[in-house]
């Protein structure tokens, strides 16, 4: 059974990570990246079976994550360090120069934990189809993982992605898609609406299902508990998250407008001041 | 040396879905795709011998670049199948994110390149590949001359880890470099011996060379005939070691002059032995509906044209 309260604390340190590490940079991306923060500490504290310590960049006998939507690079960094990946301590080198930790996820440096380069939109599904072949082909069972923005749906390799999945019955697959509802010009309503995202994977042919509040951490859990359980049944599976961008900091939450802006020295403040240091901060 | 010979006219793309095949025999980790083009490609015998590493993509070639990026990581060694321009131009970005700036081990085998894939016109003849690949750091980009190079290069180049664009094409040319010539990525191959001019041929032209340089023997001109098969990495010692003796150099290549194996050729000559050189390729322009060899006169590939562009080369030595 997993420690709520612990994976709470982590959450919340990740979310000063998060800030901190824009703030230095004064580059990089908080919204999606707080948005997402229960998702990330639930998946590789709770959900994942993988190996930190080890890392390997072939993933053999292990679950494997694609992150897509690379932008949300500050959440990511935080829990692969905070997960045992690498030490906290290279978080200071977020987006700076000879850093592992480029603006974007990559594998070009070597960093521990990410095994493809992602930024540019629209290309992670693909990549998690081709890992989770691979694995059928090595009789390996465990799975593939991957986080997708809803944004990222406009890009037409998404849907040749959703296309390819269920005809191949790649049911080691489970792809979760970060519903927040903002993109960079504003809301997706505005710029280019979505229409039902879970209607849309079901006539693809996916199993598909929600978690109504990616910010409540137990709901978290128990989605992908239970995706986890319908995977080998044929299917690939979708899970669409709801989750408010800037999650835990008043003044960039439910706005699109700390998509990719880095927060002031008395911003830094405001923000820290309501996030919890609960697993001591990076130094 | 040994005079190459015509064994009979075969096309390069049935050269890779020989090599694909054989691979598949003795190499368990090679996986095939393809996007709706199995046939054109030559994949039906692998994917017909082995249908569980065999993954048909359907019309969607951004994914099966991705698809097979993803494949690499659990050690699988994907080898995608379609056309030139699709392979490239129509994915550039997936190859360039996914694959080259990820290191993944894909190959990327590309038919149907250039004027000589004929009747359907400029919509599908890239002229521009080699250029856009070349580009790509990490990327290695060959392009072979006939079935049995073109066989041998696809073995090859699962031995080798990193990505990979090998390009081929779709009519039948002189099949003519031995059966069991060994591939050397990054090796290239001296043709014929000669002093009086360097011809530098990759691809489809490279049997042109060699009728150039029996023209040329007539006219008393002594050519040296020189396969690059690999454009990137260029085997920079074999060109610069030919035109120390002869000192021009024709370069010849079923592409745009603009990005090519001339343009490599060129940017080492200049850095290393500055030398007079003139371009077998495409100027920039599209190309058109034709048959192969109406094109390839039309838009200056020819025999005659090597020709004419060796002895133009040759007065502007001293």
């Amino acid at each position: 059974m997993a420690d709520i309260e612990f994976l709470k604390k982590v959450c919340s340190q990740v979310r000063r990570d998060i800030v901190r590490m824009v703030h230095a940079a004064q580059s990089g991306h908080p919204g999606g990246s707080l948005g997402c923060t229960e998702f990330f500490v639930a998946l590789y504290f709770e959900i994942l079976e993988h190996h930190p310590g080890k890392f390997d960049m072939e993933g053999r006998n292990e679950d494997l994550f694609f992150l897509s939507n690379g932008h949300i690079s500050p959440v990511y960094y935080s829990v692969l360090s905070r997960s045992g990946y690498f030490e906290l301590a290279e978080l200071h080198t977020f987006r700076k120069i000879n850093s592992r930790l480029q603006g974007h996820p990559t594998t070009h440096e070597g960093l521990p934990g990410v095994r493809i380069a992602s930024g540019s939109l629209g290309q992670g599904m693909s990549v998690a189809i081709g890992a989770a072949l691979s694995k059928k082909l090595n009789g390996d069972q465990h799975l593939v993982y991957s986080l997708h923005g809803d944004g990222e749906l406009q890009e037409g390799q998404v849907w040749e992605a959703a296309m390819f999945a269920p005809n191949h019955n790649v049911d080691n697959l489970i792809c979760t898609i970060d519903a927040n509802g903002q993109q960079i010009d504003g809301s997706t309503d505005s710029v280019m609406p979505l229409g039902s995202i879970q209607d849309k994977f079901k006539a693809f042919g996916w199993e598909v299902m929600s978690i109504e509040n990616g910010n409540d951490i137990e709901q978290v859990l128990h989605g992908l508990k239970k995706a986890k359980s319908l995977s080998g049944k044929g299917k690939p599976i979708c899970i669409v998250m709801n989750t408010d961008m800037g999650y835990g900091v008043d003044f960039m939450q439910g706005t699109h407008k700390w998509h990719g802006i880095a927060p002031n020295d008395e911003q830094l403040e405001n923000a820290l001041a309501q996030l919890k240091e609960t697993l001591g901060d990076y130094r | 040396m040994e005079k190459y010979i015509d064994q009979g006219a075969k096309d390069t793309r049935s050269g890779f879905g020989a090599g694909l095949l054989e691979l598949g025999r003795k190499n368990t980790k090679v996986v095939g795709l393809c996007a709706d083009l199995t046939g054109s490609l030559k994949m039906n015998a692998f994917k017909d011998e082995f249908p569980d590493r065999f993954f048909q993509v359907g019309i969607a070639e951004a994914n099966m670049m991705g698809i097979a990026a993803g494949l690499t990581v659990g050690g699988q060694i994907p080898f995608t199948g379609t056309f030139a321009n699709f392979s490239t131009g129509r994915v550039y970005d997936q190859i360039r994110q996914s694959i080259a700036y990820s290191g993944k081990n894909v190959k990327i085998c590309a038919s149907h390149s250039g004027l000589t894939l004929g009747e359907d016109g400029a919509t599908h003849q890239i002229l521009e590949d080699i250029g856009l690949m070349k580009m790509l750091p990490g990327m290695t980009v060959i392009n072979t001359c006939d079935f049995n190079q073109t066989k041998a290069a696809t073995i090859a180049i699962a031995e080798h880890t990193g990505p990979v664009y090998l390009r081929f094409g779709r009519p039948k040319v002189p099949n003519f470099t031995p059966e069991d010539q060994k591939f050397e990525i990054g090796k290239a191959l001296l043709l014929k011996e000669g002093k009086d001019v360097t011809i530098i041929a990759t691809g489809h032209l490279v049997w042109k060379a060699l009728e150039a340089a029996d023209h040329l023997a007539q006219k008393n001109i002594d050519a040296e005939v020189i396969n690059i098969h690999t454009i990137k990495p260029l085997d920079i010692e074999a060109i610069l070691n030919s035109i120390t003796k002869t000192s021009c150099v024709v370069t010849a290549e079923e592409h745009q002059k603009n990005g090519g194996l001339g343009e490599s050729v060129a940017a080492v000559l200049s850095q290393h032995l500055p030398t007079p050189q003139q371009f077998v390729a495409v100027n920039d322009s599209f190309g058109e509906s034709g048959k192969p060899e109406e094109l390839l006169e039309k838009y200056g590939l020819s025999t005659t044209n090597i020709v004419e562009k060796a002895e133009a080369v040759i007065r502007r030595k001293n």
